[in-house]
C-alpha cells in the first residue's frame, strides 16, 4: 500500500535552527532514489543541496521556495511505495484535509505515525516515550553540537510529573506544514468546516497545540494568500507569496534573502557613514570612441568593451592617485584601516535582487583582464552563481544607474567601503567644444564618499581625476 | 625536502633506491586490494556525508582525498601494533577491520566511543585537536616497558602509529610528544597528514619550513612523501613501523595530500578556497592515480570493478541501514570501562544512577 514518508529539514551544520528553501529539484510525481538531491537550501552558513533519504515517488512538497522554516519541520512527503493498493482505513486526522483547499488535497493527511516510527532522528532509542503525548512526534535525538532545545520536550520525565505542553512557533498560517495531524476539537472543526477554512492553515493557540474556536474564527476574517497573475519573462514575480488585503487593495511580502540582507546593509551604511556626494558632468566623446576603437581590435575580440570598463579603469587610475580613499572605518576599535589593493565592486542587478560582487586585485588588471572579470562577475551574478566570498572584501565600488537611463544619484556606501561611484546615462547633447555648440557625448557622475575619513578635498579630486580620464583617455596614459 | 614518491599523478611506477624493495612484494592481488579499500572508503565517506545532510548525523568528517595516505599506512602495520586516529581516519579503521558503522556511533550522537579498541588495535576518535599523540606515545613507551619492542621475533615487536594533521602539530601537546618521544626512543610513528588546510587556516600561515623538518628539532628522523600516492605512503611507513619494532626510536613522516572536501559537515571550504586549487589537486587524486597504474598494466579486469562497484553499494546500505537501526547503549555502559578493574567509587556512582534511573516514569525498570 501507499507509504508515505516524510523528510524534516535537518541542521546541515552544528547549532542551526532555520534555512529557507531555495530551490526544489523535484516535483510531485516525480521518482526519486536514495540521495538524490532534492532540494537546495540557503543557511545562515552557506548553501546546501539536500539528498532524498528515500525511495519512491514525491507526493507533497510541503513548503514553498523562498520560505524560511525551522530545522525539523517537515519539507517533503515521499510515498515508498506507490505500486501498492490503496490504503483502506482512513488514517486519523483526514477530515482535517478539507476538499476546497487544492493543497491539502495533495497532501496525504495524518502520516506522523508512519513518519515517526519509520524514518529520522533515533526514535527507535526513545521508543519507551509515552505515545499518549500529543509531543512525543516531536522528540529529537540530542545530536554532536546541538545542545538540547528549548522547545524540545525532555526525554523522559519524572514519575508522576504532566506532561509540559508543547509549545507552538508563532509562525505564519501559510508556513505550517501540511500532512501533520491538525489538533481540534469536534465542535471547532465543524465551525471550520462551516467557515469554509482549511484547519491545517490555521495558528493553534490551545494548549498542547489545540485549535481553539477564537483561532478558526480569526483565521476566517483573514483572506487567503493569492497567487497573483504573471507575466512571460516575468522571472521572480515579486508579490509572489504575498497576503492580500481584505479589501484587496494592498499586498503584505514578507521580508527575506537578498531583500532582507539588502536593506539591512543599507540601513547600517546610511546611518553611520556620513554621506557626502559629489557631481561632475563631463565630455566623454572621447573615451566613445576609444570603446568604438577597442571592439574593433582583434585584442579585445573575445571581450564586450563597453564604457562601464573604461569608467572602471579610470576609476582604478584615480585610486592609485589618491590611495586614501580605499579605506575602510573600523568603529569598534576607532582605527582606518587603508587597503593597499582594489576589489573593485560592482553593483548588478539579479533575478535575486541587487548583489554586489567584486573584482579581486582589480589595481594589477590590465585593461583586456579588467573586461573578462567584468563579463565573468555580471555573468555569474545573473546566474544567481555569485558567493559570499565574491561579495566579500570589496573595497570600493561603481553602480551602473545609466544601463536604466538615468542621469546619475546619490548612491548609499556597500558597507565597509568609502566611496562609491555612480555612472550615470551617456547622451548626446549640445555641448561647448573648442568654441562652439557642437553635439558631445555627455554623461554625470557622482560621487558618495564615507565623511568620517574622507574629507571634500579628496572626494572631489577623486572625482575629477576620473572625470579627467573619461574626457580625454589619453590622461590615463599620463598618470597610468 | 625531497618528497617520496613511487606512482606519479598519470600512474607510471617511478624507481626508488630507498624504498623499491619495500613495495616489491606487493603484486597486482595486493595492490587490487589497496585500489578496493580506497573506493569503499570513499563510498563510505559520500554516503555518511548524504546522511549527515539528511538529519541522520549530527557531524561527520570527511577523508575524501586522504584516502591513499590512510589506507597506504595502515596496510604497512602488524596486527600487533596499535593505530591512535584523530578523527578522520575512515580509512586506517577500515583497513583494520572495524565496522564503519561502528565509527557513526559518535557522529550520531548515540555513544562516546563506538567499537573496541582492544578488539582491532585502533584507539577512539579523538576530537580534541592534537590530544592523542600524547596517549600513543605513552602507549609506546608502555609497550617499551612491556618488552614487546626490539625482541627480534617479528611476530611480537610491536609500535604505535599517531595519526595527527597539519593544525595539530601547532599544537602545544603535540610538542610535548614529540620530547617523550624523541627522549624515550618510544616505538612510534607520527603520520601527519598534512591536507594543506587546518579548516580554513592553509598550513603555510602555521609553519615557514615543510611540517616534516619539525621532526628533526626533537632529534626524530623525518620523512616527507607524497600521501596521495599509496605505495610511497606504505613504503615510508613500512619502513618506520621496522625502526620501532627493532627498538630504534620514533619517526616522524608528513603526508603532502589534500582535504577534498570540507573540514566537516559544518564547514563551507568555497568560502576560504580557489576552485583553481581543488582542481588542480583533483588532478592528483589518490584513487585515480593506481586505478592508471593497474590499468596500464592490464591488472584491472572488469569483473573486478564490477564487483567492486557491488561491495561498494552493498557497504553504503549497510551503513545506511546500520545507522538507521542505531540504539542508545545501557546508559550505566558508561561505568564499565573507567577502570581495568573494579573500583569502590565508580561502584557507588552507578549504584546511584540505577537507583535514580529507575525512579523515571517512562524508563521503568531497566
Amino acid at each position: 500500500m501507499p507509504r508515505y514518508q516524510q523528510f524534516r529539514l535537518p541542521d546541515a551544520g552544528e547549532g542551526l535552527t532555520e534555512a529557507e528553501i531555495v530551490e526544489w529539484r523535484v516535483a510531485v510525481g516525480d521518482t526519486v532514489t536514495v540521495n538524490q538531491v532534492i532540494v537546495e537550501i540557503e543557511t545562515a552558513k552557506s548553501l546546501v543541496e539536500l539528498p532524498c533519504p528515500f525511495d519512491g515517488v514525491v507526493s507533497a512538497l510541503l513548503v514553498e521556495e523562498g520560505v524560511t522554516v525551522e530545522v525539523g519541520t517537515p519539507i517533503i512527503t515521499v510515498d515508498t511505495d506507490p505500486g501498492g493498493p490503496e490504503q483502506d482505513d482512513a488514517p486519523a486526522g483526514a477530515d482535517a484535509a478539507s476538499a476546497e483547499s487544492p493543497a491539502a488535497a495533495t497532501e496525504p493527511a495524518a502520516t506522523e505515525p508512519a513518519a515517526t516510527s519509520e524514518s529520522a532522528t533515533s526514535e527507535s532509542a526513545t521508543s519507551e516515550s509515552a505515545t499518549s503525548d500529543p509531543a512525543a512526534g516531536e522528540t529529537r535525538a540530542v545530536l554532536v553540537g546541538y545542545g538540547v532545545r528549548d522547545d524540545a520536550p525532555s526525554r523522559r520525565r519524572r514519575a508522576g510529573e504532566p506532561g509540559p505542553a508543547e509549545p507552538q512557533p508563532a509562525s505564519a498560517p501559510a508556513s505550517r506544514p501540511g500532512g501533520q495531524r491538525v489538533l481540534a476539537k469536534p465542535p471547532v472543526r465543524k465551525l471550520a468546516r462551516d467557515l469554509h477554512v482549511d484547519l491545517a492553515t490555521v495558528s493553534p493557540t490551545g494548549p498542547g497545540g489545540i485549535v481553539t474556536r477564537e483561532d478558526v474564527l480569526a483565521r476566517a476574517t483573514e483572506v487567503r494568500p493569492q497567487t497573483l497573475a504573471t507575466y512571460p519573462n516575468d522571472e521572480e514575480p515579486w508579490l509572489e507569496s504575498g497576503t492580500v488585503s481584505p479589501d484587496g487593495r494592498s499586498t503584505v511580502v514578507p521580508v527575506r534573502s537578498v531583500r532582507k540582507r539588502t536593506a539591512e546593509a543599507m540601513v547600517a551604511s546610511a546611518f553611520t557613514a556620513p554621506h557626502v556626494s559629489v557631481f561632475h558632468t563631463v565630455d566623454v566623446t572621447r573615451t566613445m570612441r576609444l570603446v568604438a576603437r577597442l571592439r574593433e581590435e582583434r585584442e579585445f575580440s573575445d571581450v564586450r568593451v563597453t564604457p562601464l570598463l573604461i569608467a572602471a579603469k579610470a576609476l582604478l587610475i584615480a585610486v592609485r592617485r589618491h590611495p586614501e580613499v580605499n579605506a575602510s572605518w573600523r568603529d569598534e576599535t576607532q582605527e582606518i584601516v587603508y587597503k593597499h589593493y582594489v576589489n573593485l565592486g560592482i553593483a548588478a542587478q539579479t533575478p535575486r535582487g541587487l548583489v554586489v560582487p567584486n573584482i579581486k586585485d582589480a589595481h594589477r588588471l590590465g585593461l583586456h583582464d579588467l573586461a573578462v572579470a567584468l563579463a565573468d562577475l555580471t555573468a555569474k551574478a545573473r546566474a544567481g552563481g555569485t558567493s559570499p566570498a565574491d561579495m566579500s572584501d570589496g573595497t570600493i565600488t561603481i553602480t551602473n544607474v545609466g544601463v536604466f537611463g538615468i542621469d546619475t544619484g546619490t548612491p548609499i556606501l556597500n558597507p565597509g567601503e568609502s566611496a562609491i561611484l555612480a555612472f550615470g546615462a551617456i547622451r548626446e547633447q549640445p555641448w561647448m567644444h573648442r568654441g562652439k555648440v557642437k553635439p558631445r557625448h555627455v554623461t554625470q557622475l557622482a560621487l558618495s564618499f564615507d565623511h568620517r575619513l574622507v574629507d571634500g578635498a579628496l572626494g572631489s579630486k577623486l572625482l575629477a581625476d576620473v572625470a579627467a580620464i573619461l574626457e580625454d583617455p589619453a590622461r590615463a596614459l599620463v598618470w597610468g | 625536502m625531497e618528497t617520496v614518491q613511487l606512482l606519479t599523478p598519470e600512474g607510471t611506477r617511478v624507481a626508488d633506491a630507498r624504498y623499491d624493495h619495500r613495495v616489491a612484494h606487493l603484486d597486482a592481488d595486493a595492490l587490487r586490494g589497496f585500489y578496493a579499500d580506497m573506493v569503499l572508503t570513499r563510498r563510505f565517506d559520500t554516503e555518511a556525508t548524504a546522511l549527515q545532510r539528511q538529519g541522520e548525523l549530527g557531524l561527520f568528517t570527511p577523508s575524501m582525498g586522504q584516502e591513499a595516505a590512510q589506507v597506504g599506512s595502515a596496510h604497512a602495520l602488524a596486527p600487533q601494533d596499535w593505530a591512535f586516529p584523530a578523527y578522520r581516519e575512515h580509512g586506517v579503521l577500515h583497513v583494520r577491520g572495524v565496522d564503519l558503522v561502528d565509527v557513526l556511533k559518535q557522529f550520531r550522537g548515540v555513544e562516546h566511543g563506538g567499537w573496541d579498541p582492544a578488539e582491532h588495535h585502533v584507539h577512539l576518535f579523538t576530537l580534541v585537536v592534537g590530544a592523542h599523540p600524547l596517549h600513543a606515545v605513552g602507549y609506546a613507551m608502555g609497550m617499551q616497558r612491556d618488552g614487546v619492542v626490539g625482541t627480534g621475533d617479528p611476530q611480537r615487536d610491536a609500535g604505535v602509529i599517531a595519526y595527527l594533521g597539519d593544525g595539530a602539530t601547532s599544537q602545544g601537546d603535540v610538542s610535548e610528544a614529540l620530547v617523550f618521544a624523541g627522549a624515550s626512543d618510544a616505538p612510534v610513528v607520527f603520520f601527519v597528514q598534512n591536507n594543506q588546510w587546518a579548516i580554513s587556516v592553509p598550513v603555510g600561515t602555521q609553519s615557514k619550513v615543510p611540517l616534516a623538518q619539525r621532526g628533526q628539532g626533537f632529534g626524530i628522523p623525518t620523512v616527507r612523501v607524497d600521501g596521495n600516492d599509496v605505495l610511497a605512503s606504505y613504503a615510508v611507513t613500512a619502513e618506520a613501523m621496522e625502526r620501532a619494532h627493532r627498538g630504534h626510536g620514533p619517526t616522524f613522516i608528513e603526508a603532502v595530500t589534500y582535504r577534498m572536501g570540507a573540514h566537516t559537515t559544518s564547514d563551507d571550504p568555497l568560502r576560504y578556497r580557489e576552485d583553481d586549487e581543488v582542481a588542480a589537486w583533483r588532478a592528483k587524486d589518490p584513487i585515480d592515480r593506481l586505478r592508471r597504474y593497474l590499468e596500464s598494466a592490464g591488472e584491472l579486469p572488469q569483473d573486478f570493478l564490477a564487483d567492486l562497484e557491488a561491495r561498494s553499494e552493498a557497504l553504503a546500505r549497510h551503513v545506511r541501514d546500520g545507522v538507521h537501526a542505531m540504539t542508545a547503549p545501557e546508559p550505566t555502559s558508561m561505568f564499565d570501562h573507567v577502570y581495568a578493574s573494579p573500583h569502590s567509587l565508580v561502584q557507588s556512582e552507578r549504584a546511584w544512577f540505577e537507583q535514580y534511573e529507575s525512579g523515571l516514569a517512562e524508563g521503568g525498570a531497566r
